[in-house]
């Protein structure tokens, strides 16, 4: 080894702390950049290789019934690859010991071949025998939940009666990456179930023998969907379509289309926040070392070494930190990867999903640290370069601190010697204050704006279930049923309110805006299942108009007082114009309300009702499900405290591990930072501090000067880092929000006093290892080196 | 190199001046010197007479702010930085005032550090072993004395084989027996290897050793003199 070299080593043997604070954020950055991009591609490479072999449809055209001779007539159109029929039907499923019946969609699959689309996997057992119609392939994840065996029976109620299955295998399909009992949001595996069954059973249960209800299509490549659409509607529509969609719209694909985006943004925002503080504090620290040794560059300089040996000498000491910190990123973004992938397959059904990172992940994660290094080193570089060996050798001029001039004298009334001096530093070296406090601001704020979105979960679980929706057992019926059967249900075990209500499925029209949605019809004075505006009070169901939630508002770009396009997908399938009457506040779906008997009105379906909201004593429910399931007329019992809990439980999960992760991040950089700036402070001055004490100053005096600057900073960087966290929090909420959820944006306290106190503990930390140095300085020895 | 040129430096008018306008200092005012191959040259002088600044100068660390200075036949004072840092490396060997070792480095790797770079350089142990360091070479300078860091300077300088050997004060912190050694070494340089050796130094004793003296004032030559006969550097009086 060179003697450079051993100069190398030792020096950052000697800066040790430094580098490892700086190599931290450096691997921090790139894990990120590592997982985030690694997750994106295993995610969007493994969704393109399932929906492929799998072949799921581009098209879901769902109608009441349409005869086989039609799929003929849709592959006839232009643009269409390939055409399926099926069946598709709710179902409800028995469970030993559940009280409640779990929901299903049970879906047909030709018999003696694979179906041309929307083939399943077979995880285990196998597939159905034609002409066998009490076999049943079941979702492997709601098997798992109950662990259900194969040759299990399992029995089910498909339109009004009940069937006993034998369980042959268990399967996962593209079209159920992501699976929500209806009308919920997230997945619990235990309450919704996919029965895959044979044509022929399944159409004998749903009374559509010789007939499909829903069309599969898959399009040619680069055909255009939107054409394909209204032809297949124009087909259909006397067959009681209920409207083709692309498998944009399918929620399944819409749930992972989100995620991935989201997952984009912040992959694309988040790494080069922390490059950009590596970047800084490299320029601090290395600028401060080149400071120190100008003497020492001056001689290598004289002995004739180059500009570029010189420079490169220091350049090197930059790329190992880099080096390392982007290394030690991708370890950590392997782990952290396989960590998030465990994560996302706990709510999205991937067969495999394998965390795979490209090796261009790791080129650019070590690429990008090195640019950021360098572009910190850089500046640096120039000063070697314009020192010329005859300057260099000579000490450098005492600190001017003759700029902090105009304070001098205002100081000097109310202040004491060491405070002078700590401001006096501050006023001498403004621009690395101000980045030191940029950097540790914009770090709190990244992890404060994360966590509030965290945060902001509990309160769409507050509001949603404390405020907008108080019932605590929903039902729904098979069909429209007279007002009376809502009425009856007040009569069951422990009912203590019945609040009836009337849903249809819908397309919302405005202009070219649309959304496939529905409309809830709510009684006038509602007050189990609300709308509510923003400071939470009701908003009464006006005699005519509709209420639109925000998002839903957003999507169609409509406000009150304008009309709204309502499609109706039911029953006489009118086409209704309706004002918009007013907005309200919700953060999961995007609902719209009606009054019940002003949209039963418009759908000339006088006293209707589809379902009811009920409260009940909670300690008569058995009781109450007994009753319910002896109830011909219902169809689906929810319980609020199933959807309440599952919500409650992935935050438990996922996002309870990524508080921390958040936290930390804010300490590291933080840390990175502080200890930087404090080791600096203490480099440029040890010799003063040393003169300090032996003039008489106390250890606790000296380590003041120094310390108080770092103070200073952390006070400065919280309260801007709220101001940062805050503001990246409204653009977070802002590009996440969906009409499927939509993330609050009031403050959230907490979030922000994590964040800073995970701050003010890094600084602690910092602070409390420099001032093991100060008081560790020898006197002599400091007041011997010339500097 | 050609044989014909009997002068390792020849300056003419040479001035030095730092700073501009009122704050302005003039180190050198016009310094017209001629040093003779293989000779060592003491120059002796007050403290700020710019005795360091001429070496600065010649020994290629620093420019003149006007005037010409030879080496050989190349014109340091035309040269560009890049060719200024050739010529150090190729030619120069200095031992500073302040002994400018690095702390980070240990006295062998300090000695490394030029012949690594050098063309023909001597061994680094026999370097330290000619200064008297053998035993101390891998000692940080942080755990030496002065004087045995100033060796390592020393050993550091020749262990180049330099064809100049600039030394500012190379005595100053040393008591007269390792300084009797350092003069030594200097001697052997000059009488072994040719090296041109220039040395400042305010014991003016030291002028004994060398065959040509000069005496420095306010920026200029005031009286060069020539020694007959030379005495050992052991028959130095400190
Ligand atoms: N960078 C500089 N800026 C301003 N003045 C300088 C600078 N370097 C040297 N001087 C001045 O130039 C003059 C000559 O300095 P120089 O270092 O050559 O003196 P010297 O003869 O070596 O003194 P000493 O014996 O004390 O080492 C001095 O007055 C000094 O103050
Ligand atoms: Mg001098």
């Amino acid at each position: 080894m060179t003697a450079l070299n051993h100069k190398l080593m030792r020096d950052l043997w000697r800066i040790k702390g430094q580098a490892t604070a700086i190599a931290l954020v450096v691997a921090v950055g790139v894990m990120l950049l590592v997982m985030m991009s690694g997750m994106l591609s295993s995610l969007i490479e493994t969704r393109e290789t399932y929906y492929e072999r799998y072949r799921l449809a581009d098209i879901f055209a769902p109608v009441t019934r349409a005869p086989l001779g039609m799929l003929d007539r849709i592959a006839e159109i232009p643009g269409v690859a390939a055409v399926e029929g099926r069946v598709q039907g709710g179902a409800l499923v028995d469970i030993a010991g559940q009280a409640l019946p779990v929901r299903a969609t049970a879906l047909s699959l030709p018999a003696h071949r694979a179906p041309k689309l929307n083939e399943i996997y077979l995880s285990d057992g196998r597939m159905l025998t034609p002409g066998r119609t009490e076999e049943v392939i079941v979702l492997q994840t709601f098997a798992e939940a109950h662990d259900l065996q194969l040759g299990d029976y399992l029995s089910a109620t498909m339109h009004g009666s009940l069937r006993d299955f034998r369980i042959v295998g268990f399967a996962m399909a593209p079209e159920f990456l992501f699976t929500t009992a209806p009308g919920e949001f997230v997945p619990d595996d235990a309450r919704f179930a996919v029965l895959w069954m044979n044509e022929e059973a399944l159409a004998a249960a749903y009374d559509v023998e010789g007939a499909f209800n829903e069309a599969l299509v898959s399009l040619e490549r680069d055909a255009r969907a939107e054409p394909v659409l209204a032809a297949i509607d124009r087909l259909l529509d006397r067959y009681g379509s209920l409207g083709a969609y692309s498998r944009d719209d399918h929620v399944s694909d819409r749930f992972i289309s989100e995620e991935i985006s989201g997952l984009q943004a912040t992959s694309v925002a988040v790494p080069p926040i922390f490059m950009g503080v590596a970047a800084f504090l490299l320029y601090i620290v290395i600028t401060r070392l080149v400071q120190s040794e100008r003497e020492q560059i001056g001689l290598i300089k004289a002995f004739g070494y180059t500009d570029w040996e010189v420079a490169w000498h220091y350049f090197k000491m930059v790329l190992v930190i880099a080096v390392a910190g982007a290394l030690l990123g991708c370890v950590l973004g392997i782990w952290a990867g396989r960590g998030m992938a465990g994560l996302y397959q706990a709510v999205y059904k991937f067969p495999f999903l394998v965390f795979r990172v490209d090796a261009s992940s790791f080129v650019m994660g070590v690429g990008v640290s090195v640019m950021s290094a360098s572009a910190g080193g850089l500046f640096v570089l120039r000063r070697v370069f314009r020192l010329t060996p005859a300057v260099a050798m000579r000490p450098p001029a005492p600190m001017d601190f003759s700029r902090s001039g105009a304070l001098n004298d205002r100081l000097k009334n109310w202040l004491d010697q060491p405070s002078r001096m700590v401001l006096r530093r501050i006023f001498r070296n403004p621009g690395r204050i101000f980045g030191s406090v940029i950097g540790i601001a914009v770090g709190m704020g990244l992890s404060s704006a994360q966590l509030s979105v965290m945060s902001g979960f509990d309160e769409t679980l507050d509001l949603t279930f404390g405020v907008i929706d108080r019932s605590d057992v929903s039902v729904s019926f098979f069909e429209p049923m007279p007002a009376e059967t809502a009425f009856d249900l007040a009569h069951l075990p422990g009912v203590i309110e019945v609040e009836a209500t009337r849903g249809v499925s819908a397309v919302l029209r405005n202009g070219l805006n649309s959304y496939r949605g529905g409309v809830t019809g709510l009684v006038g004075e509602a007050r189990l299942n609300r709308a509510v505006n923003k400071d939470m009070t009701d908003i009464a169901m006006p005699e005519t108009g509709i209420v639109l939630a925000r998002a839903l508002a957003d999507i169609l770009d409509i406000g009150p007082g304008e009309t709204l396009m309502v499609e109706v997908l039911e029953g006489k399938r009118p086409v209704l114009e309706v004002p918009v009457a007013s907005i309200s506040e919700t953060l999961l779906g995007s609902p719209a309300y009606m009054r019940m008997d002003t949209l039963n009105r418009d759908l000339g379906e006088w006293g209707r009702v589809s379902g009811a909201y009920l409260r009940v004593d909670s300690d008569r429910l058995p009781e109450l499900y007994e009753a319910l399931k002896e109830t011909p007329s219902v169809a689906e019992v929810t319980r609020r405290e199933d959807a309440r809990a599952a919500m409650q439980k992935l935050m438990d999960t996922g996002a309870g591990a990524m508080r921390y992760v958040m936290a930390a991040i804010a300490g590291i950089i933080t840390f990175g930072i502080v200890y930087n700036a404090a080791r600096i402070a203490f480099g440029e001055q040890a010799r003063d501090l040393a003169s300090l004490r032996v003039i008489g100053f106390t250890r606790g005096e000296t380590s003041f000067i120094l310390l108080g600057e770092l103070a200073i900073v952390v006070l400065l960087a919280i309260p801007l880092g709220v101001g940062i966290g805050y503001y990246l929090f409204f653009l977070i909420a802002a590009g996440f929000s969906t009409d499927l959820y939509q993330i609050p944006t009031t403050f959230q306290p907490d979030a922000y006093g994590t964040a800073a106190l995970a701050v003010v503990l890094a600084s602690i930390l910092s602070g409390w290892l420099v001032k093991r140095d100060i008081d560790k300085v020898d006197l002599v020895a400091t007041l011997k080196t010339r500097e | 190199m050609s044989k014909d040129i009997k002068n390792t430096f020849e300056t003419r008018g040479v001035t030095k001046v730092y700073g501009e306008g009122e704050a302005a200092v003039h180190a050198l005012r016009g310094v017209d010197l001629d040093i003779p191959r293989g000779e060592i040259v003491v120059l002796l002088g007050p403290s700020g007479s710019g005795k360091s600044t001429l070496l600065n100068i010649i020994g290629g660390l620093d420019r003149a702010t006007d005037g010409k200075a030879m080496f050989e036949d190349q014109d340091l004072t035309a040269m560009s930085d890049r060719d200024l840092t050739r010529y150090r490396r190729d030619h120069v060997g200095f031992v500073f005032q302040f002994y400018n070792l690095m702390p980070s480095l240990t006295a062998r790797e300090n000695v490394e550090l030029v012949t690594e770079i050098a063309d023909d350089p001597m061994d680094v142990d026999e370097a330290l072993r000619l200064v008297g360091l053998g035993e101390r070479m891998d000692h940080f300078p942080a755990q030496m004395s002065g004087g045995e860091q100033q060796r390592v300077a020393i050993a550091r300088a020749i262990a180049k084989n330099p064809t100049v050997l600039f030394c500012d004060e190379p005595t100053g912190a040393l008591d007269s027996k390792t300084g009797r050694a350092v003069l030594h070494v200097l001697n052997d340089v000059n009488a072994k290897l040719g090296a041109t050796v220039m040395i400042v130094t305010h014991a003016a004793a030291t002028a004994a050793m060398a065959h040509r003296v000069i005496h420095f004032a306010d920026g200029a030559i005031r009286r060069v003199e020539t020694n007959d006969t030379r005495l050992s550097p052991d028959e130095i009086q400190w």
